[in-house]
């Protein structure tokens, strides 16, 4: 048998052993029984070195040529089997990635700081400052001072609770405008929300609640600046093309005093249980800033003007988030809260 | 208020449409909150006649009666005491249907048939009226429907009113606001007099100065002793929401709800010598028509004779002078008080009358007359009797006031309205509504309210009566041109948002719970401390404010548990009140209780614990931006368990807590198991400090870990302070990666491995230099805390 002969016998046996090789570790093996140094393929090359320089020649090509086929198989093999193995351990590591997520679940807000939260943030981005006061009050704040005098009938409309001093919860954020108006300025521009108190408790009412109040005093201000304020206002909150009404009312803070609605946002002010089929849900009252109430503070009202309104942040919430029972608000069930994200 | 409209039509044309009506009245200022029907809906109920009533044979309370309806007569059966024969009343026939849902079928009544029934005002839905068969009038149609004939029909028109307007708390007001709005007539009745039969007057003296300037008063003589008024005032007085209770009553209460005028009646018989109106003296007492003693302030004003008061001048009469069924002699009272004489009197004592809520608000001063008149005629016509003159106290030299006159400027007008409103229309608008307006220049005018207006005084009235006319709904919004603002925003403040987010993102939920809480359960958690009490609490739950937001948060949970809610997680943002020095304080607080995690495939089921609410307050702490300010102190707290309560403290001041719920406490609370919970005053403890970056180390560092052995008392922070101490500049950081107690370790002790973080930011530290700070650290450990190196 010739040198060529017995190589490519040699070639066409390591070729089959490794097409059937399975494993890295086995084919490694192989690779070095060929071609490691005491291998096969390298035994024949050194033998070369007996040979005279043409046989040397010769054979030198033939080896080399076998190696390089061998090696290239021993390559192909090798990815094969690499990807084969990759392919399984792939397979092997993977998830049900329905399975839900580990570790803990996010709270959440209550339905009042959300509303509240949009109300300032629609205010804030026309320019207006947040204004915060205490929730105890004296007298002159919460009532004298916004004219209200002490055996006024209008002290009926506020059901108010005492403490043995003579202090009192607050009715109404509006102190806190007093209070802003008592250190700032005009040009004033201020939303002051926060808890206020009533001593009232049934179906539609709590003893505390939460209102938002503004307050705008500048040269110039009227009764028109006001109804658009409300309107866009109330088109931000709802996202909607909601209506405005005005109706006279009677606040003795401001004057002319009036009551705001807007067209159900249940119905689009068709009538519906919401709207007890009026078409219209009543939001808060406002006014143009009674001239005793800017004299209390040092304001002349011959200069400037100003418009204030009030709201309830939890009508609003109900409104915009569908609850029905202003109640469930200060009950604290989770099973209510979690609703709000 | 309750308007009837058909009483209404009688002064002014209301059109057809009362929705419309109503509609007109609320965007003028009269807010109408429901229109209802005079009676629930009925049917085939009639006018009918008695003709006949014989005793039943077997029943002694009921009759047989014979009944016509205009087309047969019935055979009815009747229980009622009124029922004779000539009396016309209602008949249910059969098939009828009564409020309620009885409908009338055919019967048998102890053996008798009777085909219908007679109907009292009740089995009507009139109300409690005077009992027995509804006595219609003789004049009343047989066979009518009964709707038609009580115009049943009548629309009720509920007028919630704002207290300015006190001019609208009659028929006349309502009338003359219809008249205004719709653009239509008033028709007022021609005030008729009754010309005197008898000389009597009664002795009047007036002491109260201008609080009572005007004091009308007449004898009536010689009426129907337990005269009842007429149906048809019957029923104007119920669909107004009032009782009829005598003629006497019923006829003062009419004038007053048909002019506003209030007026009062005594029996002379129980009159001492004379009427004094003057204020009361210190103390004095007076029992009032419903029974109450009161004991009187000097500001109040009284109505007395020469014995002492008879009543709360302008609020409400006093038991001993009333009218009863045995009074013949009446003395009609009816005066002008000065509003402030009267605002907030009847308040005090818990009173808000039909009389005072008008007196408060202003009556006309020129009504007095009007008014007296009015019920002399009424009372006359149906109760009989013979008036007296009438008699007209007044204070010397008083005059009926004017209002004062207004300074009207058109260009103020626009100016407030943001809107050019016409000349004409504003003129016009003024006079409608009975004002005097005279020119005083260029767009200037002088206007004079009308006598009845008591909310009128300042140019800002005259605007909005102007633009109420005009409607609300006709002003367009314009959007306002504000000055540019740029004010000063501190960025040491951490917005509230940003805390509430930060817990919500770590699993709370937010609550919002009572300022004012139950004070039993406030005392569980806080025994030695006095909470401000409120003088007027809603209920005994509610009554004191809180000291802390524990209290709300607790009930929550407890109330969550009774819900079956195993986790709650709840954090709260708000105020404590402190009882001594009246502050307030702003708080946020959280609570956890129940596993750790909501049941879950990937994590066992553990409860939560300290140190996992602690990571939370943590985290609100780094906020701040200043975290190395922070110490939790082992403290004790009377609603927390003493061995798991951590003071906060910043900078050596306490800003807050942390801690287990005391064993007892839950128990005390209902709770059905524990809560870790903290407290944080925000603003001392979340004020952020504004960043300053520090250079980054751009060589690496040497980690080097470290166990060792202390006593158990031995905390935590004592070890990292006393290694910072000797550690020096280059120990960057400690971190406790174990803790462990068990075999290896003596009783009472217990091992800490530490890892010792090392780095200089201007060169690569060498380990003989790690090993030197170790040694130092080791040392020292050892020397002042009797720290042992654990062996490997």
């Amino acid at each position: 048998m010739s040198e060529s002969a017995d190589l490519n016998a040699l070639i066409a046996e390591a070729r089959s052993e490794i097409e059937q090789c399975a494993d890295l570790a086995f084919l490694d093996l192989i690779r070095v029984r060929l071609l490691g140094k005491k291998g096969e393929i390298t035994d024949r090359l050194k033998a070369l070195g007996a040979m005279d320089p043409e046989t040397r020649r010769a054979a030198g090509a033939t080896i080399n040529a076998a190696k390089d086929q061998i090696a290239a198989a021993l390559g192909q093999r090798k990815e094969v089997l690499e990807a084969q193995e990759l392919a399984d351990r792939l397979s092997k590591d993977s998830l049900d990635v329905t399975l839900p997520g580990r570790g803990q679940p996010p709270g959440g807000l209550h339905p009042v700081t959300r509303a509240r939260r949009r109300i300032e943030q629609i205010f804030r981005q026309a320019g207006f400052i947040v204004a915060d006061g205490p929730e105890i009050e004296d007298d002159w704040h919460n009532f004298e001072a916004l004219n209200i005098p002490a055996d006024h009938p209008a002290r009926a409309m506020h059901d108010t609770f005492y403490f043995p001093d003579g202090r009192l919860l607050r009715t109404h954020t509006s102190p806190v405008q007093i209070r802003a108006m008592q250190t700032q300025a005009p040009p004033l521009k201020i939303i002051s929300p926060g808890r206020v108190y009533r001593c009232d408790s049934d179906m539609t009412h709590t003893p505390m609640f939460h209102q938002v109040e503004g307050l705008v005093v500048d040269e110039g201000i009227s009764f028109a600046n006001l109804k658009a304020a409300l309107q866009s206002f109330l088109r931000a909150f709802f996202e909607a093309s909601v209506s405005i009404r005005l109706r006279p009312s009677y606040f003795p803070f401001t004057e002319p005093s009036a009551e705001f609605d807007i067209s159900c946002v249940a119905c689009s002010g068709q009538g519906c249980r919401v709207c007890k089929q009026t078409g219209w849900l009543e939001v808060g009252g406002c006014g143009m800033v009674h001239p005793n109430v800017l004299r209390a503070v040092n304001i002349d009202p011959e200069k400037y003007t100003g418009y204030a309104f009030g709201m309830g942040v939890e009508r609003l919430a109900m409104l915009r988030y569908k609850v029905g029972d202003i109640r469930l608000y200060f009950e604290n069930d989770l099973r209510f809260l979690r609703q709000f994200a | 208020m309750q308007i009837s409209t058909s009483w209404l039509a009688e002064w002014v044309d209301v059109g057809s449409d009362v929705p419309a009506l109503a509609h007109a009245l609320t965007m003028a200022g009269l807010e109408i909150e429901g229109i209802t029907l005079a009676a629930p809906a009925l049917g085939g109920v009639v006018v009918a006649e008695v003709r006949h009533v014989e005793r039943h044979p077997d029943a002694e309370k009921l009759h047989v009666c014979r009944v016509f309806d205009g087309e047969q007569e019935w055979q009815i059966v009747c229980g009622a005491q009124n029922v004779r024969a000539g009396l016309k009343a209602p008949l249910a026939r059969i098939g009828a249907e009564l409020p309620g849902g009885l409908k009338i079928k055919a019967a048998k009544l102890r053996g008798v048939e009777s085909s219908g029934m007679l109907c009292s005002a009740k089995e009507l839905g009139l109300g409690d009226d005077l009992p027995g068969l509804l006595e219609l009038p003789e004049a009343a149609v047989v066979g009518q429907d009964i709707v038609r004939a009580l115009t049943l029909d009548d629309h009720i028109l509920a007028l919630n009113l704002t207290p300015n307007r006190g001019d609208c708390m009659s028929m006349l007001g309502v009338a003359r606001e219809v008249a205004t709005v719709r653009s239509v007539p008033l028709y007022v009745p021609v005030a008729s007099t009754v010309e005197p039969a008898i000389q009597d007057i009664f002795p009047v003296r007036l002491e109260a100065g201008t609080a009572c300037p005007k004091f009308l008063s007449r004898v009536i003589r010689g009426i129907r002793p337990g005269a009842r008024s007429p149906l048809w005032l019957r029923e104007r007085l119920r669909r107004a929401g009032l009782r009829p209770i005598s003629a006497v009553v019923d006829v003062t209460n009419y004038v007053m709800l048909e002019l506003g005028q209030p007026m009062h009646a005594y029996d002379i018989r129980n009159l001492d010598g004379a009427i004094v109106v003057r204020h009361a003296t210190p103390a004095e007492k007076l029992t009032l028509l419903d029974g109450r003693a009161i004991e009187l302030q000097a500001d109040v004003l009284v109505i007395a004779d020469l014995a002492g008061p008879l009543g709360l001048a302008g609020v409400m009469g006093g038991s001993a002078s009333g009218i009863s069924d045995e009074t013949t002699e009446v003395l009609l009272e009816v005066a002008y008080f000065s509003p402030a004489a009267i605002a907030g009197r009847g308040r005090r004592y818990g009173l808000v009358t039909d009389a005072s809520q008008r007196f408060e608000r202003g009556v006309d001063p020129h009504l007095q007359e009007r008014a007296i008149e009015r019920a002399t005629q009424l009372l006359i016509e149906i109760a009989g009797g013979y008036a007296g003159p009438v008699s007209a106290i007044k204070l010397a030299g008083w005059q009926e006031p004017e209002h004062r006159e207004i300074h009207l400027r058109h260009a103020r007008v626009n100016r407030v309205l943001g809107m050019a409103v016409d000349e004409a229309e504003l003129v016009g608008s003024l006079k409608r509504l009975g004002m005097r307006v005279s020119e005083a220049g260029q767009g200037e005018w002088r206007v004079r309210p009308p006598s009845w207006r008591f909310d009128i005084a300042i140019e800002e009235d005259l605007i909005e009566e102007v633009v109420r006319i005009h409607g609300y709904d006709k002003v367009e919004g314009r959007d306002a041109l504000v000055r540019q603002v740029i004010t000063a925003t501190t960025e040491t403040r951490i917005a509230a948002e940003r805390l509430a987010d930060l817990l919500a993102a770590r699993g709370y939920q937010e609550a919002v719970t009572y300022s004012f809480v139950d004070p039993a359960l406030q005392q569980v958690l806080f025994p030695q401390v006095t909470a401000l009490a409120i003088k007027n609490p809603i209920s005994a739950e509610l009554a004191v404010m809180r000291l802390s937001l524990w209290p709300g948060l607790v009930q929550a949970l407890r109330e969550n548990q009774r819900r079956q809610q195993p986790r709650v997680r709840l954090f709260e943002l708000g105020r404590s009140f402190s009882a001594e020095q009246g502050t307030e304080t702003e708080l946020i607080a959280g609570l956890a209780a129940g596993p750790r995690l909501p049941e879950q495939w990937g994590e066992p089921t553990t409860a939560i614990d300290f140190y996992d609410v602690k990571a939370d307050v943590s985290a609100l702490l780094r906020l701040t931006g200043d975290p190395e300010a922070f110490r939790f102190e082992a403290g004790s707290h009377p609603a927390l368990h003493p061995g798991q309560t951590a003071r906060i403290v910043r900078n050596g001041r306490p800003v807050g807590w942390i801690g287990a719920l005391h064993p007892e406490r839950v128990r005390a609370l209902g709770l059905t198991y524990t809560a870790i919970v903290f407290e944080l005053e925000v603003e001392s403890a979340l004020a952020a400090i504004v960043p300053a970056a520090v250079e980054i180390s751009k060589f690496p560092g040497i980690r080097r870990d470290l166990a060792v052995i202390v006593s158990e008392e031995i905390t935590y922070s004592a070890i990292t302070e006393a290694a910072k101490l000797s550690g020096g500049s280059l120990l960057k950081r400690i971190t406790a990666f174990d803790v462990y107690r068990g075999q290896g370790i003596d009783k009472g002790k217990k091992s800490i491995a530490l890892a010792l973080n090392l780095k200089d930011t201007s060169r690569t530290l060498t380990d003989s230099e790690a090993d030197a700070i170790v040694t130092r650290v080791v040392d020292h450990l050892g020397s002042e805390l009797g720290a042992k190196i654990r062996d490997k």
